[in-house]
């Protein structure tokens, strides 16, 4: 196809500002057209560059749609049973405490299955960092209602909507989290704008910074779209993300240096 | 007079057409094609020349198929 609008005089090496990290590996990702589960990809593999110790890290991948997560970074992975990364991943980090470990979950592995794995390693203060995707969803299985599903939302399971007084409130871990002694730095983010992908990038980065000083678990959660769950376009999916979850799950730290942000 | 010009290289076979690009474009630079790649999917497209490459839209791009170029250059 012929580029009308195409400048072959810039695209040259020294001109180069942008360009997906190598770590990222060179396939195509199985997540639907506008996930944000790629972006939170990319900028990881961007700061285990920047850091430089993609070949000192392991990763963790869950059971989700983050599944076949070791196909698209060209870093040590390990899978681990429905939930059980945390428990899997301070195994790792006790055997190489020099390692830089993290665990990849979503909202179904995390909050829901590995609910008691993910309380207990926060609570003992595990020295890794816990990436967290809440899309309010089961997203692989086929958009069932997941813990963190807001009140009134359509899911396959709940298809009048999320009702409270029958089915429970959304159940808000990172905040629950954070009030452990065990965790050091606690933050929500989300990748639907520049701005926000910046934000992220710059939160996982002070999550692996912080695995050096040994001082408890990172965790970093980023609240993400599911088109295909929410029956959206992308862009539809963010506007709605941001009008109906940022209220439910606002953005910004909830706690740094061990120390609750409190809120104005 | 100086002026910094850009320009982005789209991955046509990865781009999987779901538009996020293009709401994050500050100069309305990227379009959707005509045609579609051989996945079935209508592929992002440079429709204008006021790309400044701020890399805006190959940061928020899920399958990092956006290469972004950026250099400054003397107009006529």
């Amino acid at each position: 196809m012929e580029e009308k609008f195409a400048h072959p005089e810039l695209r040259k090496p020294e001109h180069l500002v942008y360009k997906t990290t190598d770590l990222m590996v060179d396939c195509p990702l199985s997540y639907c057209p506008g996930c944000g589960h790629g972006v939170v990809h990319r900028m990881l593999m961007e700061v285990l560059e920047e850091k430089e110790i993609a070949s000192k890290t392991i990763g963790v991948n869950p059971v989700g749609c983050s599944v076949l997560a070791y196909d698209f970074m060209n870093i040590d992975m390990l899978g681990a049973a429905h939930g059980r990364a945390p428990a899997v991943a301070t195994a790792i980090k006790r055997l190489w405490p020099d390692h830089y470990v993290f665990t990849y979950q979503g909202d179904g592995d995390l909050a829901a299955i590995g609910t008691a794995e993910t309380i207990h390693a926060c609570n003992r203060g595990e020295n890794f960092t816990i990436i967290f995707i809440n899309n309010g969803i089961y997203g692989m299985t086929g958009g069932q209602m997941a813990p963190t599903t807001l009140p009134g939302m359509r899911t396959s399971t709940s298809p009048y909507g999320r009702d409270i007084e029958i089915m429970g409130h959304p159940l808000k871990i990172t905040e629950l989290i954070a009030q452990l002694p065990g965790t050091y730095y606690v933050t929500r983010q989300s990748v639907q704008t520049p701005s926000a992908v910046r934000k992220t990038k710059k939160a996982l980065r002070k999550a692996f910074d912080l695995q050096d000083q040994k001082k408890g678990i990172s965790f970093v959660e980023v609240v993400s779209n599911c088109n295909s769950g929410w029956k959206m376009t992308p862009v539809q999916s963010n506007i709605w993300m941001e009008e109906n979850m940022f209220p439910v799950y606002p953005l910004g730290d909830i706690k740094v240096d061990g120390e609750l942000v409190t809120r104005s | 007079m100086a002026k910094i010009k850009g320009d982005i290289v789209v991955n046509i076979e990865r781009c999987k057409g779901c538009e996020v690009c293009i709401a994050a474009c500050p100069f309305t630079c990227i379009a959707m094609s005509e045609e579609v790649n051989s996945k079935g999917y209508h592929f992002a497209i440079k429709v204008n020349d006021e790309c400044t490459g701020c890399s805006n839209c190959a940061l928020v791009c899920p399958d990092g198929v956006i290469t972004v170029y950026r250099a400054k250059v003397t107009a006529e």
